[in-house]
């Protein structure tokens, strides 16, 4: 890692906001950087040096003239390719959308661009973002920069492993059940889902839109809430976002390393905080709680009983909604086409580009919505989801009462090796128990890496969980913890993460 | 597919000796809101293909439909009129089916909670009597786009060789109103049927919130018919008949229907539930696709808008702001006009009505504002070629003419110099009486003048008014007349001249 892919995006953006270095500098290094590692890691899908460069030299024009955009102007980012890219094929890791170039920005990209930052290009991801280890996108799953054996994460698994290996500074994520969290977690750096209807979801492809939500990834606590700042904020395009300022998450995260957590309430999730996880990760978690205690924080044990629910909810809701989100990639106006040939007919090529376009995982999915959605299965299905949806936003408004935050492991596990849970969706979707009650809620919480396991040497996440329109509270927690736990191993965490393993090239 | 054969029809009159029918009608209106229902794209009839598109109406990936608050209001506007409730929370539901003309394959619409339910609406039919029509409910939704199939004889999609798609008319708003089955009607029922689209067409034309052109799609109508077994009280089972685009087109698709139902369940048969297609040529209906017996769409909220909540308030200033009904509205004028019912059907035959009204609005007297329209103005619309609505003169303009007349400022003949002088863009009735100086000479000491000056040129005719020959005063008048070529009031000229003869002049 060359010294300017080791940089913070506060570092970068200081560098090159006073000139001691161009936004083109910064961008190169990490195109190259790209190119060194990226054939190993496979966390891009689209890179395109030219257009990136273009736009990092428009910026440092700018700031030459004397016009600086904003705190993050000169700052590389890296996009998940569901999110929609004028200048940008936007793939989202499937053949029936490959190649697809949209002719038009989405809301958070058009907010990238005007605050000068410089889109390097496109990241991987589990098919439409569905799945948790990466491996379900068509183009290969991503490498975990830790240990190449295993996985990034996912479903924001490119976005994670981009930014973990010094690809990009930042990186932008969409977490559905845990796609930025849980990825976050297994690559050793901070994944943050905003409360649903901060950030716009126009542009996004629409996974399951009620819990959809997009999110950023850095390597401090900082970082990500500069780039949150950034992209958040009522949009009108969208009709589930919200009308309200933005919670001051910027002012959280400085104010979270300035000081102690005195009188902050912290509520340890029990439901997701007991036996369930791997021994190495409750140690990392009973540690970072500890932290927490001697910073100050009033630490006390919460029930949530209907989060056990929540898996077999999501897995309802989800699915239902995706199953009709996904029905317009039918051949007859962009994307993939097959058996347009004159014998078939127009259900017939719709059928047929259905069966070549879409991968196992989602054709699984949309067949599991479209049943839950029918009319003998609804009520037992998809009601009965949406009950227990009800209940589970409840069990939040109880703990919330005498907790500022609530705290749980990000993930029970750590990142599992490539192949291991393939052919095992249940075992793969309990994966999300820890991270999906927050998006069936639509609050907020980030992940924060709380050291390694034990058990293999592998990042643990940290949840901290915050009502809506409070994420200000989880990231002042998360900055006087990471403050903390730098301080304490003399090691900023980041520094600590590997240099991924270079893989032979074979021909 | 000998199923489909067509059995013989019955009259209705026989039909009704065996059986009840059962109507169902659903019609789809398009509004006429300026752009469409979810995006910025206009909403326009007629452009060329696939010119009023944006990401949002082409259902592109990331893109996310934004209410048009338009909409709302042409349905609760409808749903008023209609006498309907107005639901105070009311979502969007997503139908799920695949069909190319609909870009998201769903359509956005509404389910279990539309926006306006339970009301109904009074017919009035040709006889002078009214039927009321129960509406269930009346719900919003998006059109989708239009198929063109080619190359096949029909132009419906089997035997067509490809299809063009069309998605200028995707997005645009369209209200369903659906009625509860109109039972009773019996030999009736194709008229009613047909009254009630009517009727419909009316109300929604006077509350101005679509074009409601059934030629050109904006509104269409889907009759359901059934029939059940005299005295019985379960229905039987329906057919949905489409592509009703005219209001005789409803009358005859209904009359055909029960008249081919009768048929197959006379001879032992039993009707297919299925969709059929109107032939306007032939008058008679084909099977469209069997509706399987129950076609699943799986609705589930839609979670990309938010609920409507309409306020009170709102809602309340929409229904102050109704139009009358326009067969209401008729009755009154007759009543206040006090015209027979052949006035009145020249009236509406002339297409006079509304013009009419407005003019006495405008303050006109009925009975002026009647015969300026009927007679004058219905001429010169003949003799022009064009709707008596289309000329260029408003009730405004024919009110004030008339107003001139009263207050004396101009006389009959003036004024329809007048009005040919707005007919021919000279202006207001004020800038053309001004303009071509046409102001009836009231100045008595001008008239006095030109009375004294005809009296003098003509002693003998002054000489046989003085003896009491009054009627010779027509040949003084009509010297004034010419001399203020035509613009003095003559009755006042005839007082003037026996006023002036008594004098002594």
């Amino acid at each position: 890692m060359t010294e300017l892919t080791r940089l913070s995006a506060v570092e970068i953006a200081r560098r090159v906001q006073a000139r001691e270095i161009t936004s083109a500098e910064v961008t190169r290094a990490h195109l190259d950087r790209i190119e060194a590692v990226d054939p190993s890691l496979n966390a891009f899908l689209h890179v395109d040096r030219d257009v990136a460069l273009a736009a990092a030299t428009a910026v440092d024009d700018e700031i030459a003239a004397g016009t600086v955009r904003g705190p993050l102007a000169g700052v590389p980012v890296a996009i998940k390719d569901n999110i929609a890219t004028r200048d940008m094929p936007t793939s989202c890791a499937s053949r029936i959308l490959e190649g697809w170039r949209p002719p038009y920005d989405a809301t958070v990209v058009r907010k990238l661009r005007e605050a000068g930052l410089v889109p390097l290009g496109k990241t991987n991801l589990d098919e439409f973002a569905m799945g948790g280890s990466n491996e379900n996108s068509a183009f290969g799953p991503v490498r975990n920069p830790w240990d190449a054996g295993r996985v990034s994460g996912g479903s924001s698994g490119g976005s994670a492993a981009a930014t973990a290996a010094g690809e990009t500074p930042l990186a932008l994520g969409s977490d559905t059940g845990g796609s930025i969290r849980q990825p976050g977690a297994f690559t050793g750096i901070v994944g943050v889902k905003p409360t649903y209807g901060t950030v716009s979801r126009f542009g996004l492809v629409a996974f399951s839109s009620s819990l959809d939500q997009i999110g950023t990834f850095g390597r401090s606590v900082l970082d990500a809430a500069l780039l949150h700042e950034v992209i958040g904020g009522h949009d009108p395009a969208d009709q589930t976002s919200i009308d309200a300022p933005l919670p001051p998450v910027v002012e959280a995260a400085l104010a979270g390393a300035r000081g102690d957590l005195a009188g902050v309430r912290v509520g340890v999730v029990r439901e997701l905080s007991g036996e369930g996880n791997r021994p190495g990760v409750l140690t990392a978690f009973t540690d970072a709680v500890r932290v927490l205690t001697d910073l100050g924080a009033d630490v006390v044990e919460v029930d949530c009983p209907s989060f056990t629910y929540a898996v077999p909810a999501y897995y309802l809701i989800a699915p239902s909604e995706a199953s009709s989100n996904l029905a317009r990639f039918d051949a007859m106006r962009y994307g993939l086409r097959v058996g347009d040939d004159g014998t078939h007919s127009t259900d017939e090529v719709m059928s047929l580009t259905r069966e070549a376009g879409f991968g196992p995982e989602v054709k699984r999915r949309i067949m599991i919505g479209t049943h839950a959605l029918s009319a003998g299965a609804y009520d037992a299905l998809y009601g009965r989801a949406q009950k227990a949806r009800t209940l589970i936003v409840r069990d939040f408004a109880a703990a919330f009462e005498h907790c500022d935050v609530l705290v749980s492991p990000t993930v029970p596990v750590t990142a599992f090796p490539i192949g291991e849970r393939v052919d095992d969706p249940v075992a793969m979707y309990l994966a999300d128990l820890c991270t999906i009650p927050t998006n069936l809620a639509g609050n907020a919480a980030l992940s924060v890496p709380c050291g390694v396991s034990v058990d293999d040497g592998l990042p643990v996440g940290l949840q901290i969980m915050a009502p809506a329109l409070a994420d200000d509270r989880a990231y002042r927690v998360a900055a006087a913890y990471e403050l903390a736990r730098d301080t304490s191993s003399g090691t900023p965490f980041a520094d600590t993460i590997p240099e991924p393993a270079v893989l032979e090239t074979t021909s | 597919m000998t199923s489909t054969v067509d059995a013989a029809p019955y009259t209705v009159e026989e039909v009704c000796e065996h059986f009840d029918p059962v109507m169902g009608l659903e019609v789809h209106v398009e509004l006429n809101t300026a752009t469409k229902m979810f995006c910025g794209c206009r909403n326009e009839f007629g452009a060329e293909p696939n010119t009023h598109v944006c990401p949002v109406c082409l259902g592109l990936p990331g893109s996310l439909p934004r209410l048009n608050a338009r909409a709302v209001e042409g349905a609760v506007k409808i749903g008023l009129a209609l006498n309907c409730q107005v639901r105070e929370r009311s979502g969007f539901a997503r139908k799920n089916y695949f069909y190319p003309d609909m870009p998201k394959n769903f359509q956005i619409s509404q389910y279990d909670d539309p926006i306006v339910f339970d009301g109904h609406l009074d017919v009035p039919l040709d006889d002078g009597s009214t039927w009321r029509v129960e509406i269930e409910r009346a719900h919003m939704e998006e059109d989708t786009g239009k198929s063109l199939h080619m190359g096949g004889a029909t132009g419906r999609i089997h035997g067509a060789s490809y299809s063009l798609l069309d998605y200028n008319r995707a997005g645009v708003p369209l209200i369903e109103i659906v009625t509860r089955p109109i039972l009773g009607a019996g030999t009736r029922a194709p008229e009613i049927a047909r009254a009630y689209v009517s009727a419909l067409r009316d109300v929604i034309q006077g509350l101005g919130v679509s074009d409601v052109r059934m030629d050109q799609g904006s509104m269409r109508c889907d009759a359901n018919v059934s029939l059940m077994p005299k005295g019985s009280t379960r229905f039987g089972t329906r057919t949905e008949t489409k592509n009703v685009n005219s209001l005789r087109s409803v009358e005859r698709a209904v009359r055909y229907e029960m008249g081919r139902h009768a048929g197959v369940l006379l001879s032992g048969g039993t009707i297919t539930q299925e969709t059929r297609h109107f032939d306007e040529q032939s008058g008679t209906t084909s099977a469209g696709r069997p509706k399987e017996t129950f076609a699943d769409y799986r609705f589930f909220p839609e979670p990309d808008l938010v609920p409507i909540e309409p306020s009170a308030a709102w809602v309340e200033e929409l229904r102050a702001g109704l139009p009358e009904r326009p067969w209401e509205r008729r009755a009154r004028i007759q009543t206040e006009w006090g015209l027979s019912d052949e006035e009145l059907r020249d009236l509406v035959n002339a297409g006079a009505l509304d013009l009419v009204a407005d003019t006495v609005e405008a303050g006109a007297p009925a009975e002026s504002a009647r015969s300026w329209w009927v007679s004058y103005l219905t001429q010169q619309a003949n003799a022009a070629g064009v709707e008596l609505a289309d000329l260029a003169v408003t009730p405004a303009d024919v009110a004030r003419v008339i107003a001139l007349v009263a207050e004396g400022t101009l006389t009959n003949k003036l004024a329809r110099q007048v009005v040919d002088g707005v007919l021919a863009g000279e202006g207001t009735p004020d800038e053309v009486v001004a303009g071509r100086g046409l102001a009836v000479v009231s100045d008595d000491s001008a008239l006095t003048a030109a009375v004294d000056e005809a009296l003098a040129a003509q002693p003998a005719i002054a000489e046989k008014i003085r003896a009491g020959k009054t009627k010779a005063a027509g040949a003084i008048v009509g010297a004034v007349m010419k001399a203020t070529r035509g613009q003095a009031d003559a009755s006042r000229v005839q007082s003037l001249v026996l006023e002036r003869v008594a004098a002594g002049s």
